[in-house]
């Protein structure tokens, strides 16, 4: 049985003059379950974080961490959450570490720095300031400084943007880690790998609105007649001439499928069966084209994100 | 008991942030080499330059701004720590407040336990404990050139200090909240060589010019501290200026502040 949601959204609005940047949010996150926000820039995210954490207040709707208001009951939330802010929040004249441990002393609660900062080869750049980091560095301290207070709840804000793949592992094996002490995380991303990766629940937002929600695997393996949808690209040696396409689309209605074409790249999305691969490959064939590459894939959050919106999510 | 369902508990971890937080501050501030050159280096450099050279009294500064007897820098001396309130707790925390709040460490900040009033306060306190420092090195580098404190001058001086601390404070962060961090950085040396140039901190103006910077901070703080560590008295006028000021600053500080 899930526990109890520590983070409510309810009905939450927000504009910023003429621009509506929430219509009408509701999300919430539970203890040691992940959630991700997934969405293009601009789509909410970073506005529903700074509500959740009480740096904005809604125009209408309620938030609610442990039970209290952000905004008017900060003393009861604060020491309980932490927050890795999108602009990273580091002050760019002082080291890592400095950084780290004044902000352990502003929280009642505290983790091994040192171990910490360790783990997250934060040591190996300690000795410059952060203004001379490079992006992913800078990420990681950021990363340090919202998990450094021990939070029950925690906000992660583009958590691996600019980082190579090895600081990537580290954050996911930290963040997974986070899930297993029953900590409730609330991931933003636009970068899909995080969110399948890591996500329990996520939450796709669009223009201040959740347009799909579920778990990663049941918004990716969206079913027909009960079986997975996969996807099949087919890379052709050249663009389909009219009559290759007219072929294409008919063989895609007969099936029930989904076709793009692109430049010389066919997609079909569907319960594609072997069948429809035998058949597809056979047309490309016979009208005197030629199949350069072909594979056959679950489809991925930027499916589900494309198809929702039309749009492609970076 | 948690602090939570105990006030003093409460009161005294908050207590404690605030000072972690002016700790952080003003470490950062001694550290900083354009801070240092800002609050100690230039105000050394003005009152060395002012109270050897013979500049005040070739201009015939010396004889408006006091007795000839006494030795330049107890005539300088007063203008300098007034420099001093303004390069920390204006241009230097303007510029600092302002780039802080461009790479979003004061959003930061305001999400955990110290909130938005703690930050405010640490700032505050970090600013006073840089003054001090200040303070200690303009006295001793005025003592070694002639000057003796006396008694009836510290309760008045610190008293304006305090004033001046609390305007120049609240009109810094009015700026760093209100205008870009490149802005605030332009606008904040600028108006540092303005107020020195010609805004009464160094030297009383007469006339028209006179009756204008005394309405001003600047004026009314290098007036306010010339009256305290000449004659040894408060100046009332030049007191209420730089309160009414504070307050003004203040609330335009509360409402249009921008924490990002």
């Amino acid at each position: 049985m899930p526990s109890a949601a520590v983070l409510t959204l309810d009905g939450v609005h927000k504009s910023f003059g003429p621009v509506q940047a929430l219509a009408g949010i509701s999300l919430s996150a539970s203890p040691g379950s992940i959630l991700a926000l997934l969405g293009p820039n601009g789509a909410g995210k970073s506005t529903t974080i700074a509500l959740a954490v009480g740096l904005l207040r809604p125009d209408a709707g309620t938030v609610r961490a442990f039970g209290a208001d952000p905004v008017a009951q900060a003393a009861a939330t604060s020491p309980r959450t932490g927050v890795m802010l999108q602009d990273g929040g580091l002050p760019m004249g002082s080291r890592p570490m400095e950084v780290l441990r004044h902000l352990s002393r502003l929280y009642p609660r505290t983790r091994d720095i040192d171990e910490f900062a360790e783990r997250l080869g934060i040591t190996a750049f300690a000795g410059r300031t952060v203004r001379r980091l490079s992006g992913g560095e800078r990420q990681r301290v950021a990363l340090a400084a919202a998990l450094v207070g021990e939070p029950e709840l925690v906000f992660l804000d583009e958590p691996t943007a600019g980082m190579d793949p090895q600081a990537r592992l580290a954050v996911w094996e930290v963040v997974e880690e986070l899930r297993a002490r029953g900590t409730a995380i609330v991931l933003t991303t636009h970068t899909i790998d995080d969110a399948e990766r890591l996500a329990d629940d996520v939450v796709i937002v669009d223009h201040g609105t959740v347009i799909a929600r579920g778990t990663p695997g049941a918004l990716v393996g969206a079913e027909i007649h009960g079986e997975p949808v996969r996807r099949l690209r087919l890379e052709l040696a050249q663009r389909p001439e009219p009559v290759l396409q007219e072929a294409l689309e008919a063989l895609a209605a007969r099936h029930g499928h989904e076709l793009r074409i692109s430049g010389a790249t066919v997609t079909l999305t569907g319960k594609v069966s072997t069948t429809a691969v035998h058949e597809l490959t056979g047309a490309v064939i016979q009208h005197g084209s030629e199949v350069t590459a072909l594979a056959l894939e679950q489809r991925t959050l930027e499916d589900v994100f494309l198809d929702l919106t039309g749009r492609s999510l970076r | 008991m948690s602090p939570a369902a105990n006030p003093a508990a409460a009161t005294g971890a908050r207590i404690r942030r605030v000072l972690a937080q002016a700790r952080f501050e003003a470490l950062a501030t001694l550290r900083h080499g354009e801070q240092l050159l800002l609050s100690i280096l230039l105000p050394v450099i003005i009152l060395i330059g002012l109270s050897t050279t013979g500049l005040l009294d070739a201009r015939g500064l010396l004889d408006r701004m006091g007795d000839p007897a006494e030795a330049p820098v107890a005539l300088v001396l007063p203008g300098v720590l007034a420099v001093c309130v303004v390069s920390t707790a204006f241009t230097g925390q303007a510029i600092a407040t302002g780039f802080d709040r461009r790479y979003g460490v004061l959003r930061h900040l305001a999400t955990t336990p110290l909130g938005r009033s703690g930050l405010v306060q640490g700032k505050l306190l970090a600013v006073l404990a840089v003054l001090v420092v200040q303070t200690l090195v303009m006295g001793l580098v005025a003592a070694a050139l002639g000057w003796r404190p006396s008694l009836p001058m510290l309760l008045p001086g610190a008293l304006m200090l305090l004033l001046g601390t609390a305007a120049f404070l609240a009109l810094g962060l009015l700026v760093a909240g209100t205008l870009r961090a490149e802005a605030t950085l332009a606008g904040a040396n600028l108006l540092w060589v303005l107020f020195l140039a010609g805004g009464g901190l160094l030297v009383e103006h007469t006339g028209a010019w006179g009756a204008v910077t005394a309405a001003l901070p600047p004026g009314a703080l290098g007036q306010g501290m010339r009256a305290a560590l000449l004659e040894g008295r408060l100046d009332l006028a030049a007191a209420l200026v730089l309160v009414l000021w504070a307050a003004a600053a203040y609330l335009a500080t509360v409402r249009w502040f921008r924490w990002s």
